[in-house]
C-alpha cells in the first residue's frame, strides 16, 4: 500500500469539488485534457489581472515583466525536458501544430519524392494526418508498423521497414488509446544507425515519467500543455538546435523576423524564428505554473501511485462480467480501454456520466487502432495521480448498473 | 433532473430491432455515417409510383440510441407518402432539438414522442437523428449521409 497522500494533492484541483447529475464528479478522462490545480489558475489570472502586456515589443514596465516572465517559462520548459539550451523550446498551441510545424518545415524541405517515414498502427491522427499531407505535396511515402494483438508495435517489423529510404520516424512514446509504453529509446537508435530523425509524441508520455531529451536523444519531442494540468492552447516543440537552425520558418509574420523591407526580410533567431504572432502568453505563464507543480509532487511517487491504480482497475473491471479491455501491453500507462458486451461505448458513456462518472467514448482520435481490435469505439477510463481506488469501485458500479439496464 | 433517456421501449427496440434487414429490389438507398462516434448504417425502401412508401428497413451498426431510433422509424414510415415522410422528418427533427413539446403541440409522432428528453443529452441527439438524415438523404436520391 502506497504512502501516496492523494487528499492533499486532491485539494488543489478546484474542479474536483464540483458536482456532476447531484453526485460527485468523478473525472476520468485525463487522457482527453486533466484538471487544473489552482497554482495554474492563479498564475494566469495574476498577468490577466495586474499584468496585461505583449512580449518582446514594448519598453514599459508591463511589457518588460512579461517579456521576462514568459522567458522564464521558457527556462523551465528546457530544465523540465532536460533540453540543452532554450533556444531549442518552441512555444506552439499545442502537440498537433507541433507536428504540423515539423511536416511543413523540416519535411517540406529536406525531403524529396521516395523518401520513406515511418509511423506506427497506433499514432493519434494528429501524427497521421500531417504526414499524409506532406506525402501528397513531395511525393514521400507513409510506412506503418504493424502493432500485435495486445497493443504493442512489432519491433522486428519496425527495423524491417527502417532503411536508408527513412528520412523521418515519428511514434507515439505512449498510446493515447491502448496505454502502451512505447520502448521509445531502442527506436530512436534504431532510426539513428539508418540516418533517420526520430520525432517522439510525448502528449501522453509527459504525466507518465519525468523526460529526459539528452537521455533519449530524440531529435524532435512535442506535447501539450493541458494534458499536463497546464492550459488549453499551449504546446512545446523541442528540436535539436542544429536541426532547427537548418529549418525553414514555419508561418510568417511578427516576432520572427529580423527585419522587412519589400525586398528582402530576414528572419530572427531560435526559438522566435517558429514563433510568429502574439504568443498564448497567459497559457505559457500558467504551463510553467503546471510543470513546477508536478516537480512539487515528485515524479516516481506519482509513477507508483498511477501503476497501482492501473493494476487495481484493470482488476476491478476483469471482475466484471462481458467486460473486455483493448490494450494489454507489457508496459502500460493508467488508461484503461474497455468494451462491454451487447453495450455500445457510447451507451456506456451516457449512463456512467449519470452517476458523475467522466470517461470518454469513441475512437480516440485513432481510427486505425479501432479498425485493427474491429470495434467501432472503446470507452476508456484514463487515471490521473488524484484519482483514488474509491473513484475506480463508482466507475465500476456504475458499469454494473449499466450493463442491468441493458439486460433487463 | 434529466429525462430518463434509456427508456423500456428505446432498450426494447435496441435488443430486437424492427425491420433489420437488406431490402432486395429497394427503389431508395442511402448510407448514413457518424465519423464522430462510428455510428454507421444504410436505409432502404421502396417507393411506389404513387409515392407511397411500400416497404422501408435497415442496416448497420451503432449505439442503442441510433439503432431504436433507426427501428422506430421504419416502424412508423411503412405506409406513408413520400410528402408525409418528410414532414414527419421535420417534427422529430424538432422534436429531438427540444423545440418542439408533443404533450402541448399538435403532432404525427406517436410513438416516436419517446425521444422528446434527448435534447437534454446534446451529444446524443446526433444518434436519434442520423437514420431519419439518410431516410431523407435517400429519397432527395443522395447515397452518402454523414452528420457530426
Amino acid at each position: 500500500m502506497s504512502t501516496f497522500n492523494v487528499q492533499q494533492y486532491r485539494a488543489d484541483f478546484p474542479n474536483l469539488r464540483i458536482s456532476v447529475h447531484a453526485k460527485p464528479l468523478v473525472y476520468l478522462d485525463n487522457a482527453a485534457t486533466t484538471l487544473k490545480p489552482r497554482c495554474v489558475i492563479d498564475a494566469m489570472n495574476a498577468y490577466y489581472v495586474t499584468g496585461v502586456a505583449n512580449v518582446h515589443r514594448g519598453v514599459h514596465f508591463l511589457s518588460e515583466q512579461a517579456t521576462a516572465a514568459f522567458e522564464y517559462s521558457r527556462q523551465v520548459v528546457r530544465q523540465f525536458l532536460h533540453a540543452k539550451k532554450v533556444d531549442e523550446i518552441i512555444f506552439t498551441k499545442g502537440a498537433t501544430e507541433a507536428l504540423n510545424l515539423l511536416a511543413q518545415s523540416y519535411g517540406r524541405h529536406f525531403l524529396k519524392k521516395g523518401d520513406e517515414i515511418i509511423i506506427s498502427y497506433m499514432e493519434h491522427h494528429s501524427n497521421i494526418v500531417p504526414w499524409q499531407m506532406l506525402c501528397e505535396q513531395v511525393g514521400c511515402v507513409l510506412k506503418v508498423i504493424p502493432i500485435n494483438e495486445k497493443g504493442e508495435i512489432i519491433q522486428e517489423e519496425y527495423l524491417k521497414l527502417l532503411s536508408d529510404k527513412t528520412k523521418i520516424v515519428s511514434i507515439v512514446w505512449v498510446s493515447n488509446s491502448l496505454g502502451t509504453v512505447n520502448p521509445i529509446k531502442s527506436m530512436i537508435e534504431a532510426a539513428h544507425q539508418q540516418g533517420a530523425v526520430f520525432i517522439v509524441d510525448a502528449s501522453q508520455a509527459v504525466t507518465h515519467d519525468a523526460i529526459d531529451v539528452q537521455d533519449l536523444n530524440c531529435d524532435f519531442l512535442v506535447f501539450s500543455g493541458h494534458k499536463i494540468y497546464g492550459p488549453t492552447g499551449v504546446g512545446v516543440l523541442y528540436g535539436k538546435e542544429a536541426l532547427l537552425e537548418a529549418m525553414p520558418p514555419y508561418q510568417g509574420g511578427g516576432d520572427m523576423i529580423k527585419s522587412v523591407t519589400f525586398a528582402k526580410t530576414t528572419y530572427n533567431v531560435l526559438p522566435y524564428k517558429f514563433e510568429a504572432g502574439t504568443p498564448p502568453i497567459a497559457e505559457v505563464i500558467g504551463l510553467r505554473s503546471a510543470l513546477e507543480y508536478t516537480q512539487t509532487v515528485g515524479w516516481e511517487d506519482m509513477k507508483a501511485y498511477k501503476q497501482e491504480l492501473l493494476e487495481y482497475g484493470t482488476q476491478k473491471l476483469l471482475s466484471i462480467k462481458g467486460i473486455h479491455i483493448i490494450g494489454t501491453a507489457k508496459h502500460k500507462t493508467s488508461i484503461l480501454s474497455f468494451v462491454v458486451d451487447g453495450i455500445h461505448p457510447h451507451d456506456l458513456g451516457t449512463l456512467v456520466d449519470q452517476e458523475g462518472v467522466a470517461i470518454r467514448t469513441g475512437h480516440h482520435c485513432t481510427q486505425p487502432v479501432m479498425e485493427f481490435f474491429k470495434i467501432p469505439a472503446t470507452a476508456r477510463a484514463s487515471l490521473a495521480f488524484y484519482n483514488t481506488k474509491e473513484e475506480i469501485d463508482i466507475l465500476a458500479s456504475a458499469l454494473i448498473k449499466a450493463r442491468d439496464i441493458f439486460q433487463k | 433532473m434529466r429525462e430518463e433517456l434509456y427508456q423500456q421501449t428505446i432498450l426494447e427496440h435496441n435488443r430486437s430491432p424492427r425491420n433489420f434487414k437488406k431490402l432486395e429490389g429497394a427503389t431508395h438507398v442511402a448510407e448514413g455515417y457518424n465519423p464522430l462516434c462510428g455510428d454507421h448504417l444504410w436505409i432502404y425502401m421502396k417507393v411506389n409510383p404513387s409515392n407511397v412508401i411500400e416497404e422501408v428497413a435497415f442496416e448497420g451498426t451503432g449505439c442503442a440510441i441510433s439503432k431504436a431510433s433507426a427501428s422506430m422509424m421504419t416502424s412508423s414510415l411503412k405506409g406513408k407518402t413520400v410528402l408525409e415522410a418528410k414532414a414527419l422528418f421535420g417534427e422529430f427533427h424538432e422534436l429531438v432539438l427540444g423545440n418542439l413539446k408533443p404533450d402541448t403541440q399538435p403532432n404525427h409522432l406517436e410513438k416516436l414522442a419517446v425521444f422528446s428528453g434527448i435534447w437534454q443529452y446534446p451529444s446524443r441527439v446526433k444518434c436519434a437523428i442520423l437514420s431519419w438524415h439518410t431516410m431523407n438523404g435517400a429519397l432527395d436520391q443522395k447515397k452518402s449521409i454523414s452528420t457530426e
